[in-house]
């Protein structure tokens, strides 16, 4: 008799008022597979899977484990049929232990005994078994992304799962967190576990998954096996069309309009820049790239004037900048992109032509004598919406409605409209998908092309060997000298995010 | 069962969720009124005439609803910019503390007299909130310990001046301050009864402040500060000087409800100038969804419930604490009537 597939999934419908987030979707996954889940954002990856774990339910479809049916609805039942779920934002108590986070939910409430010893076997056993190496008497709040991470599979594993699912796994990972989270996952698979992580990352479903289901507006759109398949064919099974990536051309630098000189930043006791210096031309990108927590996010916000320097002096177009706010940054002409577009890029609860002239409020176009001109904010409002092709609003919409690529191109928008000398470029493609990020890259590269200087902070190595004409590492809040990414490989530009800079050839 | 916030607020809900809120809480009352032993409907027809039956009910309703409309514009803008005042009972007395001290020296027309002591009372009142306002931006302290612990200081100051410095050596060893002069009353509406200009000026107030949250550069940074800190600063917006202005605004109100309290009812200062419109001030403005043409209205129907409660208590000997049960039941239903206009229920 053939076995049963580890899950089956059939005919699975859900919409949200007049928007279709499943349209129809059967998928089956068979004992040690690990499927990835691939689309765009909003294609209904998330949807699928929350319905599965019981947190939606379904218009219609149902769901075999093993070949009994699942009640949808409530992830107890999910979790005691063996599925078991690792969120995107993480759920773990940071004020407990290890431990006590794995055993969290497993005892009754009103038990007064807790058995630690037995759970702590148990846990030990696993980590040894899958080779997830956590300390069990570690508070969470000590652990870095990736060991919380692990903390969630191990909390999965622990009530038993047999169908482990993960919500794009790598998006808060750094590049060799992501790829040791990859391996784990194929020893998980080869001792039994099926696995189903989605992602819109190409490369990581490529090396991650033995196949691949594209998903696309709600539908099933492809199954491939990896082996049978490549990168160029995925993009365009997942956006529906080609994606055409930007290339950089040449330009001639011009004269220097930012220039940082020894700039220092102490917070909470920790040195979070040391001595940093670069120059920044007009008509160039110049990438600072790290691995996330390097200094990256302080960096940025010196300078975009949020915070002060400790010592050091950054000079902007001839001004000291470290004497200017915000507001006055803006009307000089420099631009912001910020690392976070949820809390500091947009405000949900206000309207996009809100958001699009907050911080040009003071200008005389949308204000006089502090009244606002709003017809004049609205009238500039829908030309953003319009020349950077941002969908689903009008300028009275809530910001907390768009969609992340969308309320980035109108963070975009709102800068690169007013032709800007400097634009600061805090991570401007983090989490956007791939038609989104080839969308920003050419806006970008546009913006360069107009006499823009470019300062991007970035923690992807395609990104920066795409946009960057010359490239500073940053490693613990210090900056390597700057290299032109012309003479460079992605290997030694990894080996610079490593720290690794003392024999530089090329340094400029 | 999941709540799933609604993309776009309907229209019906959003009007309708109100009303039925406020139907709600006065069925409620009625178990209350029936569990006292009084007739369920001739207690609420008792209601309505006690509130809107006469000329006098009409006026006195009106009368008390003006305080609170100062109070729940000041809890509104404040609330708004996230600035939890809770003190608007002190700042409403420091108010009309102000007002009385001022009145001493003051001898002018009423068309001068009448302005400035109002802006006096408002002056009292914003010194009172920017002090703890500053704190919290300054130094992190939580305003609504401060602003809600400084009302009691102020009442025990008010104590202090009126049984001391500002007391009235006319009033036969009563606790009340000098009488305000009568350049400074405030003209009566209606005759024969104590409506005074103070609507006039309440409305004014609202409109005012409606056109400042719509229209002013102050009023969307204020909210911008209110809903995002992060995201405000990131915009360039100066988050202190703006929650400063908030902080004038709402402990100005304030202030003004005390100046019309004791320039357009009774004259003078007392204890029992305000049965707690400051705390009332707070209801008025949730019911009000914030909104401050809707503070009017808010704060006639929890007037509208404390005038007729006090006569249904008097005609049908039902404990008057049934108004505030019911003040209380429509702050609770119009919050969950709040909730259900923003999200959907699916199952």
């Amino acid at each position: 008799m053939l076995r049963p597939p580890a899950l089956a999934l059939k005919g699975i419908s859900k919409s949200f008022g007049p928007i279709t987030a499943n349209a129809d979707i059967s998928i089956s996954l068979q004992t040690g597979e690990v499927i990835a889940l691939l689309g765009e954002n909003g294609a209904g990856k998330t949807t699928l899977m929350n319905i599965l774990f019981g947190h939606y339910m379904p218009d219609a479809g149902s769901v075999e484990i093993e070949g009994k049916p699942l009640t949808l609805g409530k992830p107890r039942n999910a979790i005691a049929m063996g599925v078991g779920m690792v969120h995107q934002h993480f759920s773990l108590a940071p004020n407990l232990t290890v431990l006590e986070n794995i055993m969290t939910g497993t005892e009754p409430l009103f038990s007064l005994r807790s058995k630690t010893d037995a759970a702590r076997a148990k846990l030990t056993e696993l980590a040894e078994r899958f080779g997830l190496l956590v300390d069990p008497d570690a508070f969470v709040s000590d652990l870095s992304v990736g060991e919380q991470q692990r903390v969630e599979i191990l909390k999965a594993l622990f009530n038993d799962c047999r169908i482990l699912i993960l919500d794009e796994p790598t998006a808060v990972l750094t590049q060799p967190e992501a790829e040791q989270l990859f391996r784990l996952l194929r020893v998980m698979a080869t001792e039994g576990l099926s696995i189903i992580f989605i992602s819109h990352k190409l490369h990581e479903v490529m090396n991650g998954a033995d196949r691949v289901v594209v998903l696309k507006a709600g539908r099933l759109v492809a199954e491939r096996q990896t082996s049978e398949t490549d990168k160029a064919e995925l993009a365009e099974l997942m956006v529906g069309h080609q994606v055409k990536r930007p290339t950089r051309g040449k330009t001639v630098p011009g004269p220097v309009v930012m220039k940082a000189v020894d700039v220092t930043l102490m917070q909470d006791g920790h040195k979070r820049l040391a001595n940093v210096n670069f120059e920044l031309h007009e008509n160039e990108v110049l990438s600072i790239i790290g691995v996330s927590g390097n200094g990256q996010a302080q960096l940025a916000q010196v300078l975009s004037g949020l915070a002060k320097p400790s010592s050091g002096t950054i000079e902007v177009l001839g001004h000291l900048s470290t004497a200017l706010t915000p507001a006055e940054l803006t009307e000089l002409g420099v631009a912001r992109i910020p690392e976070d577009r949820n809390t500091e890029g947009a405000i949900g609860a206000l309207s996009l032509w809100q958001n699009a002239i907050l911080q040009r409020i003071s200008d005389p176009r949308f204000s006089k004598r502090g009244i606002i001109r709003g017809k004049a904010a609205e009238t500039y409002t829908q030309e953003i919406l319009d020349n950077f092709d941002v969908r689903g609003g009008t300028p009275q919409t809530e910001a907390r409605l768009l969609s992340g690529g969308n309320l980035q191109k109108l963070i975009l928008g709102r800068n690169l409209s007013e032709n800007p000398r400097i634009l600061i470029a805090a991570q401007p493609a983090r989490g956007l998908d791939e038609g989104a990020i080839a969308e920003v890259h050419r806006r970008l590269l546009e913006a360069r092309g107009a006499g823009a200087g470019i300062l991007l902070i970035s923690e992807e190595l395609e990104e920066t060997m795409l946009l960057a004409d010359r490239v500073q590492a940053i490693v613990n809040g210090r900056l390597s000298p700057p290299v032109a990414t012309d003479k460079l490989d992605s290997r030694q530009l990894g080996f610079m995010m490593a720290g690794e800079w003392g024999a530089l050839e090329h340094a400029i | 069962m999941r709540f799933e916030r609604r993309e776009h607020p309907v229209a019906a809900i959003t009007i309708g969720a109100p009303v039925l809120a406020v139907t709600v809480s006065l069925l409620l009352a009625g178990g209350l009124i029936a569990l006292a032993g009084a007739p369920v409907l001739a207690a609420y027809a008792s209601i309505f005439t006690s509130a809107f039956g006469s000329k006098l009910a009409l006026t006195e309703t009106l009368t008390r609803a003006i305080p609170l409309m100062f109070t729940g514009l000041a809890a509104a803008v404040a609330f708004r910019a996230k600035v939890w005042n809770i003190g608007a009972e002190g700042q409403l007395y420091m108010g009309a503390l102000a007002v009385a001290a001022t009145g001493l020296w003051i001898t002018a027309p009423p068309v001068v007299t009448i302005p400035v002591l109002i802006m006096v009372g408002a002056l009292a009142g914003m010194v009172l909130l920017i002090i703890p306002v500053f704190m919290r931006v300054r130094f992190g302290v939580d305003e609504v310990v401060t602003t809600l612990l400084l009302n009691f200081i102020v009442l025990l100051f008010v104590s202090l001046a009126i049984e001391g410095f500002l007391r009235d050596p006319l009033a036969f060893g009563w606790p009340q301050s000098v009488p305000i002069p009568d350049e400074g009353r405030l003209p009566k509406l209606v005759d024969r009864s104590r409506l005074h200009l103070g609507l006039v000026i309440a409305v004014g107030f609202a409109v005012m402040v409606y056109l400042i949250q719509r229209f002013t550069v102050f009023g969307l940074q204020s909210r911008a500060a209110g809903e995002s800190p992060t995201g405000a600063a990131f915009a360039g917006v100066p988050i202190t000087r703006t929650l400063l202005g908030v902080a004038c605004l709402s402990g100005g109100l304030a202030g003004v409800a005390g100046a019309v309290e004791a320039m357009g009812v009774k004259g003078f200062v007392s204890t029992d100038l305000s049965p707690g419109f400051g705390y009332s001030g707070i209801v008025v403005a949730m019911l009000a969804n914030l909104n401050p043409i809707g503070v009017i209205f808010a704060a006639l129907f929890v007037a509208a419930v404390f005038v007729g409660a006090d006569g249904m208590s008097r005609s049908m000997e039902v404990p008057t604490f049934i108004a505030d049960v019911t003040v209380s039941l429509a702050l609770l239903t119009m919050l969950i009537a709040l909730f259900f206009a923003a999200y959907r229920v699916r199952w």
